[in-house]
């Protein structure tokens, strides 16, 4: 026994010696690990420890407001107020709900519609009872708090327009930011966050939304809140201040509205400050924030009026006999005629194998400049489109702001065209026309130009000076006012003898009882308004049609009928304001548009605007 | 006798025992205690109660029984072997018929002033019939297969029973504390290597009887991304506030895993993700050091044991805790998958502390009593 133990225990020692050995080895690979996860790994676990507790919530800035040149608001944000339950805080969810359906109206489903969500929830997490309510439901809510344990009051802030219809294409609206944007803004990333979608919201969208702040909450597994480690606010959005007068703009858009699709644009003549900029029929921007149905939206898109383009800035319009003006400018400029001259307008025009035929059957018999423009006459401006060519036209056409984007602070805005030798080869790859350059005299052919645009040359013919048109007043951030200063522009590179010409031809044309815009004329002399008619064919008239008689215009269907334009600067003596009023296939220009424009400027009158500085700083 | 001095044990009075019981050991084993109270303080987020309290109440009830068994005569324990042995399978029949409902597995047995966990006593209580089993025969007879048909059974009875429970935790433990006796007792190595591969052939049969959520915890553990808020969830958060700990810790009551409850089950089977989280790996790796010194004191007064018997039973319980340690930390490192071992000594649990406790009892007479003779049949020889 004793020597079978001496072997045994020689065994047992071996092998717990071997035993000691493979041990000490497993924990070996013990303290390896913990090397790895607390020492070489422990930065990553760190950032996911992290992770799991905190929380980050980003507060939302307050989006800048828009207002008025005076200081009338266009874009506000209203609070709106949410009713949350949380059942843990109430001993009883049903009575609680019961006591809130007297003071806010839920309805029996929406209390069976809490009721689920209450059970699918852990306790902590606060269901929405109600949304959107004013604050004067909620305040019920406030005074009746010791009653209503569990029920708390979420404020959120919504984007509203309370002139909506008036300023819908100018301002814009908001909506939910659209998938795979660029922007790597956080706050895009929040579910109910928007961004300004078209108009000054979004071209000035960044200014308006402001910076983030953020609050860092640690929670445990379950997602409660323990508490709030750091709280960074946000800095809220720049208010705008645009320079349109609303109180010129809601007139213009009724005046408008008689008309099915219209468009016009009011500005300073020497400024740019857009006062008014109106596309008529819109759209109610509030509907889009709120969410259009798919009808709704359907119905916008379908309606061939085009609701949501802004026609002032977007819409092309051959600009038909408001073109004339920069026609004689041209001519005058190049020495190809001298304001006395005159040409024998016998009611139509030849070259070559063409004819064209002025807009009096029976022609204007002899017109110098001024009674050209004064009566509209086309076989005067047939020949000086001749004698100047379609080349020098088109520079006289830049010089006065067409073809070309004004740069007004809004998205969407059109270039127009003049057209050229070398742009017809190049996009269309035939060469030039004679016939395309008188087409050119008038306006017609392939010219073409935005409301805007017209105004814009109006102001320049009125001043000669490079008026630029803008919508941008002020900022204000905070206490700080920031008013966009802008000097004077430069003169132009015209003869201002010249714009004389042009301009006594405007003022024949609306204050002469031969003048085309006779009718629409303001008698009040002081604050009279020189102006072109201007009506831009859409269709072709075969000379069958000539020889028969022309159909009239309302005789025809609306999208062949002409459009009717207008433009106009006021005072005669003294311009203030520069106007461009267009009515898509509204026919005569006298007839429709000048009205219009009449209209806005005695309005404008009335309001002091053509009088005073229109620029209160 | 090759070692030690000669002298007669049945005459060495009470005191002469209480002074041979290791005090260095008991010292360590004190230490390892306190921290477990410290940690059951901070998952109680800086409370005595509900767990630290008990613990320390349990402990030094389990100190108490400790001292009893060592100052006990190592011939009793060998006498008594078999009787706790089947007592202990008793218990363990008992939980299946009549067993409690809790943490979805039966294992619990209310003796109304604790609730009993049969397979913790089983641990000990199979090192204990193992050891007087392997006692009683000599080397040569170990190489007959029939002398190892006995322990063979005497091992998978229980194992059996605890995989039915269903205690893949345990099952393994007890497999693995087997095997480490039958290494130790002299069995052939070329039966152990007949067995693995048998074993392994039995792989894909074992598989089948596993439950379902046996079988999610092996597949999170070769995966744990696979199923992140799910079955893989422990594993990651689990290595996230080890990791966050970092060299120096959070420091006490400050780990965000742990008191902010992505930690699991913090006060029993990942206590120590909690400490490491909060003493970082200057901690967790001086817990390692006390541990590796336990279980090394722990082999060497099986060195020093003159009798098979004590011998068995030393390295047996200090395999025990082995086991524990190594499945319980690499289980929380996702070494290996969760199988719900806690960490001895630490981890908030009744039985656990107080079987391991009658483990170091039993170790400690057999320091005690390590010069005493026995025949191999287990009768006294005076």
């Amino acid at each position: 026994m004793y020597r079978e133990d001496y072997e045994r225990r020689k065994k047992f020692t071996r092998r717990a010696l071997i035993l000691a050995g493979a041990q000490l080895g497993m924990i070996g690979v013990l303290g390896g690990r913990l090397y790895q996860l607390q020492v070489l790994e422990a930065d990553r676990f760190k950032t996911l420890a992290d992770d799991n507790r905190i929380n980050m919530k980003l507060l939302v800035p307050p989006r800048g407001r828009i207002f008025d040149r005076n200081g009338k608001p266009l874009a506000v944000n209203r609070m709106i107020y949410r009713v949350l339950l949380t059942a843990e805080r109430t001993e009883d969810v049903a009575k609680t709900l019961k006591i809130l359906a007297k003071l806010i109206g839920t309805s029996p489903l929406d209390v069976k519609r809490i009721l689920a969500e209450v059970g699918r929830r852990r306790s902590f997490v606060p269901v929405t009872v109600k949304d959107n309510l004013e604050w004067e439901m909620v305040a019920g809510i406030e005074v009746n708090a010791p009653d209503l344990p569990g029920i708390s009051i979420e404020a959120d802030q919504t984007r509203e327009y309370p002139h909506a219809r008036e300023v819908s294409h100018l301002l814009g609206y908001v909506a939910p930011p659209p998938p795979g944007s660029k922007d790597t803004d956080p706050l895009l990333e929040l579910p109910g966050f928007r961004v300004g979608k078209t108009g000054i919201e979004r071209q000035f969208d960044l200014t308006l939304r402001g910076k983030a702040g953020a609050s860092q909450l640690e929670v445990n597994a379950l997602g409660r809140v323990i508490r709030e480690l750091e709280r960074k606010e946000g800095v809220a959005g720049d208010d705008i201040v645009l320079t349109v007068d609303l109180n010129l703009q809601r007139f213009a858009r009724k005046r408008l509205s008689s008309l099915k699709s219209a468009a016009a644009v009011v500005l300073d003549v020497e400024r740019g400050d857009i006062l008014t900029l109106c596309s008529v029929p819109g759209y109610n921007p509030n509907d889009f924030n709120k969410g259009l149905s798919r009808e709704g939206w359907e119905a916008i898109k379908e309606d061939i009026y085009d609701p949501l383009i802004n026609k002032s800035i977007s819409g092309l319009y051959a600009p038909g006999s408001t073109f004339k003006m920069l026609v004689g400018l041209a001519a005058l400029k190049y020495k190809l005629i001298s304001p006395r001259d005159t040409i024998f307008c016998p009611g139509h025009y030849t070259l070559g194998m063409g004819k064209f035929h002025c807009w009096v059957k029976n022609g204007h018999g002899p017109v110098n400049m001024k009674q050209a423009l004064q009566q509209s006459c086309d076989v005067y401006f047939y020949e000086l489109a001749n004698r100047i060519g379609v080349e020098r036209i088109a520079k006289m056409a830049s010089i006065l702001g067409l073809g070309q984007l004004t740069g007004i602070d809004l998205p969407g805005e059109k270039s127009g065209l003049v057209p050229t030798r070398s742009w017809k080869q190049k996009t269309l790859g035939k060469s030039w026309q004679g016939g395309e350059t008188i087409l050119a005299g008038i306006g017609q052919g392939f010219v073409l130009s935005t409301p805007l645009q017209l105004a814009v040359m109006t102001a320049r013919l009125a001043t000669g000076r490079e008026v630029k048109p803008h919508l941008l007043r002020a900022l204000i951030s905070g206490e700080e006012i920031r008013v966009t200063d802008r000097p004077l522009p430069p003169k132009l590179k015209i003869n201002p003898r010249h714009l004389e010409v042009i301009k006594s031809g405007m003022d024949a044309a609306v204050n002469t009882p031969r003048g085309t815009g006779w009718g629409a004329r303001i008698s009040e002399r002081k604050n009279s308004m020189a102006g072109k008619t201007g009506t831009s064919q859409v269709r072709r008239i075969s000379s069958y049609e000539r020889e028969t008689g022309i159909i009239k215009n309302e005789e025809l269907p609306w999208k062949d009928r002409d459009h009717s334009l207008f433009v106009a600067f006021a005072p005669v003596k003294k311009p203030k304001l520069a106007i461009s009023v267009i009515a898509e296939h509204g026919g005569s220009g006298s007839k429709v548009a000048a009205p219009v424009a009449r209209d806005i400027l005695v309005e404008a009158s009335k309001r002091n605007l053509l009088t005073a500085s229109s620029r209160k700083n | 006798m090759a070692l030690g001095i000669k002298y007669d044990p049945d005459n060495e009075g009470l005191g002469q025992k209480l002074k041979m019981v290791s005090w260095p050991l008991l010292l360590i084993l004190c230490i390892i205690a306190g921290v477990g109270f410290c940690m059951l303080y901070s998952a109680g987020n800086g409370n005595w109660e509900p767990w630290a309290s008990r613990q320390l109440t349990r402990f030094i009830f389990g100190a108490v029984i400790l001292l009893l068994i060592a100052v006990t005569d190592i011939r009793i324990w060998l006498r008594y072997s078999y009787f706790i042995y089947f007592l202990s399978l008793a218990l363990l029949i008992a939980v299946e018929l009549k067993g409690v409902i809790g943490m979805g597995a039966q294992r619990w047995i209310d003796l109304k002033f604790v609730q009993l966990q049969p397979s913790e006593i089983m641990k000990i209580a199979i090192v204990l019939a193992l050891a007087r089993y392997f006692h009683g025969v000599t080397l040569s007879e170990l190489k007959t297969i029939r002398r190892l048909l006995t322990p063979v059974l005497l091992v998978a009875i229980p194992v059996g029973l605890v995989l039915r429970q269903p205690d893949l935790g345990t099952a393994v433990m007890l497999g693995f504390t087997a095997v480490v006796v039958f290494f130790l007792a002299g069995v052939q190595l070329w039966k152990f290597l007949i067995a693995g591969l048998t074993g392994l052939a039995f792989l894909p049969l074992a598989w089948s009887f596993l439950h379902e959520y046996q079988k999610r915890r092996v597949v999170t553990f070769l995966d744990p991304e696979s199923d992140p808020l799910g079955a893989g969830y422990h594993i990651i958060q689990s290595k996230i506030a080890l990791g966050s700990g970092g060299v120096f810790g959070k420091g006490l009551l400050a780990g965000t895993q742990s008191h902010l409850s992505f930690l699991p089950e913090k006060q029993t089977d990942f206590i120590f993700t909690m400490f490491a989280e909060e003493f970082g790996l200057i901690g967790s790796l001086t817990l390692l050091v006390l541990y590796t010194l336990l279980i090394g004191y722990g082999l060497f007064i099986s060195y020093r044991v003159g009798h098979q018997f004590g011998r068995l039973v030393c390295a047996g319980v200090m395999s025990v805790l082995f086991f524990y340690v190594f499945i319980n930390m690499a289980m929380v490192m996702g070494l290996v998958p969760v199988v719900g071992v806690p960490l001895p000594l630490i981890s908030y649990g009744g039985t656990s502390m107080l079987s391991l406790m009658i483990g170091f009892g039993l170790l400690m007479s057999a320091n005690v009593h390590r010069n005493v003779q026995i025949n191999r049949h287990g009768d006294f020889i005076d």
